[in-house]
Order: C-alpha cells, then structure tokens, then sequence
C-alpha cells in the first residue's frame, strides 16, 4: 500500500469547515478536466492511488484513464460505495424499497434485472447486495482496484444495526469477484474492529478519522491511540487535518507518529499543496509502507 | 437498562435504530411498520421482534421509551397512545399536523411526566447552540432583524415515490422541512406574534409546496425571514443558514462555522474581539458516542436517553415547544392563503407627519431615539 492515498472529497464540493469554499470547490472541478488535472499533479508527485466515491462523475475519470494506459497503466483506485448522498436522497425521494430497485440493474442487462428482481422478492439480502456492489463497480472495469472500500455511512450504519452478515457478504463478493481486499471506513474504529473480528475477517483494513485532536474518532482518542498500539489491523488515516483544525506539519507528525498506519488520505487542489503534503511526510515518515 | 421500541422504519427510524441500538443503557424490544419488506428483513437478519401494529408492540413488548418516525399524520395517534401508557416518547418532527392535537398532546406529555421530546436536530448543532448563547451572552447588541435559510435537494420531480409528496400525510416542504428552520428561529428569537408576505410555492412537486417565504414578526420591532427550498439541487444535503443583525455587529452561522462581527466590545468567554471572529465545527462540536450521520443525530438520542434515565421531563424539544412551532407553521400556511394584501391598486399610504418644532428641538438637542447624523 502506498503511504499517500489522494482523496476526492474537494471534487464533490465536500468541506467541513466552510460551505462558501465547498461550494467554491464544486465550481472549480465541475468540469471533469480539472478533476484529471489535479490527479495528473498527485501523480507527478508520485502520489498514484486515487481512493474515490462512487460518484457518476468518477466515471469520466475512469474512462479518461482506460484511453490512456501508458501514462495511467500503474495507477490504483480505492473505489469507497457508495457515494451515500446518491442513496440518500433517492431514500427520501423513493423511500427505501424505492432506492434499492433503482440502484438495482436495470434495462439491457435483463439478466442481472431479473435476478435483482428475485432477489428483492426473496428478501434475498446477500444476492441484492453482491447485485449492488456490482453496479458500483461498474464504472472501475478494466481499472486496478486492489482494495475495495465501503463508505463510512454505510459502514457505520450497518454496525449500529447490528446487521454483521452485510460485512461478511461484502468482504466475500470483493474478494471473489474482484479479487480485492475489502476496506472499511468509518467514524467509530475500535467498536469496528470488535465487530469484523466478529465476523472473522482478519488484519482488516479500516481507513478512518485519525488525528490530534481526537475529531470524529468515537470511543476517543486514547481508545485510538490503544487500538491502534496493541491491535492487529491495518489502519489508513482520514481526516488527519480535522479539515484545516490541525496546521499541516503538526497534523502529519502526529500521524507519523502512530507506527501501525499504512498510509495518510489527504485531498488537495494545487501541485504545491500536493507537494507540501508529500514532502511533510517524506520527512517525518519512514518508508512506505507495505502490505504484511 | 431502558427497553425501547420504534414505530416506522423508514429513513429515519433506521437511523434511529443504528445510534439508539448501540446505546449501552437501550434494548432494542420492538419494531413497527405498516409494510413488512423491511421489517421481515430486519426480523430475519438481526433478529429484532417485528410488529405490524404500534398497539401490538407497546402492549406485548412492553418498551419504557418509544421513538416515532412514521408519516407526521399519524405521529398524533401513536403519540397520545405511548403517552397514555406512561411511555418516554421522542417523535420526529414535525410535532403533528393539527395545532389543537398538539396542544393536547403536550398537556397529556406533561401530565404524564415523562419525556417528550421531538426531533428537532438543528438545536444540537454546535454552531447554531453556540449562536444560542452568543445571542444570550448579548454580543451582537440588540438583535433588529434576522434570516433563516434552508435549501437543499429533496423533491426535484413531479411525483416522488413516498408519503412526503402527498400533503395530506405531512408531506410538502413547509411541514417536512421548513419546520426545522421555524423552530430553530423560535429557538434563537423566541415566538414570533405574527407572520406577513407568506408564500407557498411549488416548483416540481404537483400536489405539494417546495419553496416557504415568510416574514416573522415580533413584539419590540424585532422582524425576520424564512426562505426555504427543497428543490434546490446545489447543495448535497440540507444546509442550514442563519443569519442576525444587532445594534453591535451580525452574526452569520451554518453547520461548518460560526462567524461573528462585532463593532466594539471584547468578550473574553468568548475569546470575541472588534471585527471579525469565526469559530469552526470542528471546536463547536462536542464529540459523539457513536457516529453515524451527523453529531448531532446521535446527540439528539443521547440526550433523550440521559433525560430518561435522570427522570429529566423538562428537556429540550419538549412537546410544548415543538406545539410552538406548528404554532407558526399554521400562521405561514393562512397567511400564504390570502395572497398579496397590497396590490397596484391599493391606496398609497398616508405620508409621514411633518416634523414639529417639538421634534425639531429634541432632534437637535440629541434626546431622539434616532441621533445618528444624516449628512
């Protein structure tokens, strides 16, 4: 695994800090060339996983990527599923049931629609969400995905219901279907790895919320601290910056700090800003890490 | 350990369920539902008991505590019945559709002691509780008008597949959405005495509002706006604005920041000086439990567990005050109802009184309410 991973949350209009810059952001890369700018600076850095939402928007890039092998045949993607608001909104819109049959394969791929349909009728869970998972996938075919992450909302909402068997199906279908690590991400990394360990998935990958003052890691920092000491896993570190709470060389020498993370999600919209980060950790890392 | 049940699993009672069930003091005994796809689901993989009556499951499983998120028309009658039982009840919001069901409802919550308290989220907001207590704290001067916006991107189409575009079953923006603006300005202002230049509008849906305009007035001269819009598909999720104007500065607040002007003054509680202060979410916001969607989802629960077990029945979001904002809900929608009150053939005001020497005098003299030079 690479030590820097380049997250996509500024191409989506993501900001936890301000709305007017969100918004800024959703202006700037509305235009799918701009997104393919930015990963061209990462990846003239040298930074070549992508970890990306299932957004309709990745799949320009994917196709931008498939056209042009020579300069993107080693690069990675980390697909997270789904983008959740995608979902979200249907939900309301739809209601649940709605949602599902409309994420559900439809149209030429009669068979796959006939299965989903089955599926559905059967309460059959394990088939509609291997179904599911395969049109996420979709737009990634023919793409490097090594590791095949489920989104935090997802991840933390299927845990707080208890529905563990939804974990086991994931990391399966990933695994035999894509031939894919599966990832976790999520807001509440201790009780998560109680769980997966549970499930017996064993030195999973959880990318989640780590950084030095304690933003959005539930169970609390020295929780953190201690899991990430003493427990076999492999932790991938977001939100580092605690979106701009944290000044950057403070923020990565923390995460430096914890010898056990594989590697550091960061976003950025500039070269110099992708190349600060780098050179940050260059210098207060070690070397990348791999996989055990 | 509090045994607790949820009538509807739509959204937002499978929400509810994924913070309130990893609760370490909460057993989760029962759900309800009026479709059982979801609930056989549940039953089959997670193994909760499933109901197909809200009667069923408060007579057999016998829950301390209730959590409501079933279409806002039906959130009277399960309501009153949890309440009679002497069950804590949180219901989404909005409280009910009917002004004098509610009233009902929160004389029977208060007679019978125990919780009550509505889904009303935006008050566990960091941002928007520190704007409560920066408003209280006086920081801004007195407050002379204010804006409360919402936008965001629920109906974009005619027809949606759900009881939220049928205006009979609660649906619409105004009751749906608009709710959470009306009662986080109650929360910030306190109730408005009146309401003006309502507007109801539709924008996609046909038989339900997307768009909520109004002015809220207040005793003192105190006025403020609502504009809301559920059809407004820049924004990914709902996003919340508010902003107020005081005699000492303006404070302008969303889910991610809190900024404040201030004209003079230092308040060091506040660590607030001259000109401009922000404040972001990441130190307004006091950390969760658990995560899932939002602190404040889960601080919302939390809260309501808390209330239960310190047999706290004056908490936050109680029944009376959610009444106050279907309260205002109901003066938007009359007031929506009679149209423009002045139009091109309305008469033109009397013009103002020409100043006398009295006031002349006593303008000069600097004694006026309004001495602020007019170059």
């Amino acid at each position: 695994m690479d030590r820097l991973i380049f997250g996509d949350n500024q191409f989506f209009g993501v900001n936890h800090m301000s709305e007017e810059k969100a918004r800024a952001q959703a202006m700037r890369f509305q235009d799918t060339r701009s997104v393919i700018e930015v990963l061209d600076a990462a990846l003239d850095e040298g930074i070549r996983t992508f970890m990306c939402t299932t957004h309709d928007r990745i799949a320009e890039v994917c196709n931008h990527m498939r056209a042009n092998p020579t300069r993107y045949g080693e690069y990675l993607f980390y697909p997270g599923m789904p983008y959740a608001h995608k979902y979200n909104n249907a939900v309301t819109e739809l209601g649940m049931l709605g949602a599902v049959k409309k994420f559900l394969p439809q149209g030429r791929l009669l068979e796959a629609a006939f299965q989903g349909g089955m599926a559905f009728a059967k309460k059959d869970v394990e088939r509609l969400m291997r179904l599911l998972i395969d049109a996420e996938m979709k737009m990634f075919e023919g793409l490097n995905t090594p590791v095949i992450f489920l989104q935090n909302v997802v991840v933390d909402f299927l845990m707080g219901l208890g529905f563990k068997e939804a974990f086991r199906v994931f990391a399966l279908h990933v695994q035999e279907q894509y031939g894919a690590e599966p990832g976790f991400l999520t807001m509440n990394m201790p009780r998560l790895l109680d769980l997966l360990e549970d499930v017996g998935i064993e030195n999973p990958i959880i990318c989640a919320s780590i950084n030095k003052i304690g933003f959005r890691m539930c169970g609390g920092i020295e929780l953190y601290e201690k899991t990430i000491a003493e427990r076999r896993f492999r932790p991938i570190a977001m939100s580092v910056l605690a979106s701009g709470a944290i000044p950057p060389r403070e923020a990565i020498e923390y995460v430096c700090g914890l010898p056990k993370v594989q590697a550091i999600v960061f976003g950025a919209s500039s070269r110099e800003n992708i190349r600060q980060t780098r050179m940050l950790v260059e210098e207060m890392g070690r070397p990348p890490a791999t996989f055990a | 350990m509090i045994r607790l049940g949820i009538v509807g699993v739509g959204k937002m009672g499978l929400s509810h369920l994924s913070i309130i069930n990893t609760h370490p003091a909460v057993q989760v005994v029962g759900l309800c539902d009026a479709t059982s796809y979801v609930l056989d689901v549940m039953n089959k993989y997670m193994g909760f008991a499933a109901f197909g009556d809200y009667r069923a499951l408060i007579d057999q499983a016998k829950p301390d505590a209730v959590i409501v998120a079933t279409p806002s028309r039906t959130h009277g009658e399960i309501a009153r019945y949890a309440l009679q039982q002497g069950i804590h009840v949180f219901v989404e919001k909005p409280l009910c559709l009917s002004v004098a069901e509610g009233r009902d409802l929160a004389a029977l919550a208060v007679r019978a002691k125990v919780v009550n308290q509505v889904g009303y989220h935006y008050r566990f907001v960091g941002a928007f509780q520190n704007v409560k207590r920066l408003l209280e704290r006086g920081v801004i001067g007195e407050v002379h008008s204010f804006r409360v916006e919402a936008y965001g991107p629920v109906a974009l189409q005619p027809k949606g597949g759900t009881w939220r575009s049928s205006k009979i079953e609660g649906g619409g923006c105004l009751y749906d959405y608009a709710s959470h603006a009306v009662n986080l300005a109650n929360h910030l202002f306190g109730m408005p005495s009146g309401v003006g230049g309502s507007v109801l509008h539709s924008v996609f849906s046909k038989l339900v509002d997307d768009e909520v305009y109004s002015t809220l007035f207040y005793p003192g001269g105190l006025s403020g706006q609502l504009c809301i819009n559920w059809s407004d598909e820049t924004h990914r999720k709902m996003s919340m604005h508010v902003e107020a104007w005081g005699k000492n500065g303006k404070l302008s607040a969303d889910r991610q920041e809190c900024q404040v002007y201030l004209r003079s003054g230092h308040f060091p509680d506040f660590e607030l000086t001259e000109g401009w202060n922000i404040r972001y979410t990441t130190e307004l916001t006091p950390p969760v439990r658990c995560y899932v969607r939002g602190e404040e989802y889960s601080a919302q629960l939390d809260y309501f567990v808390e209330c239960i077990e310190s047999r706290t029945t004056e908490n936050v979001n109680s029944f009376a005050s959610a009444l106050e904002t279907d309260e205002v809900l109901q003066m938007i929608e009359s007031d929506a109802a009679l149209g423009p009150r002045t139009t091109a053939n309305t008469p033109p005001a009397a013009p103002p009184r020409p100043e006398g020497v009295r006031e002349t005098l006593i303008r000069w003299l600097g004694g006026g309410p309004d001495h602020r030079r007019t170059s």
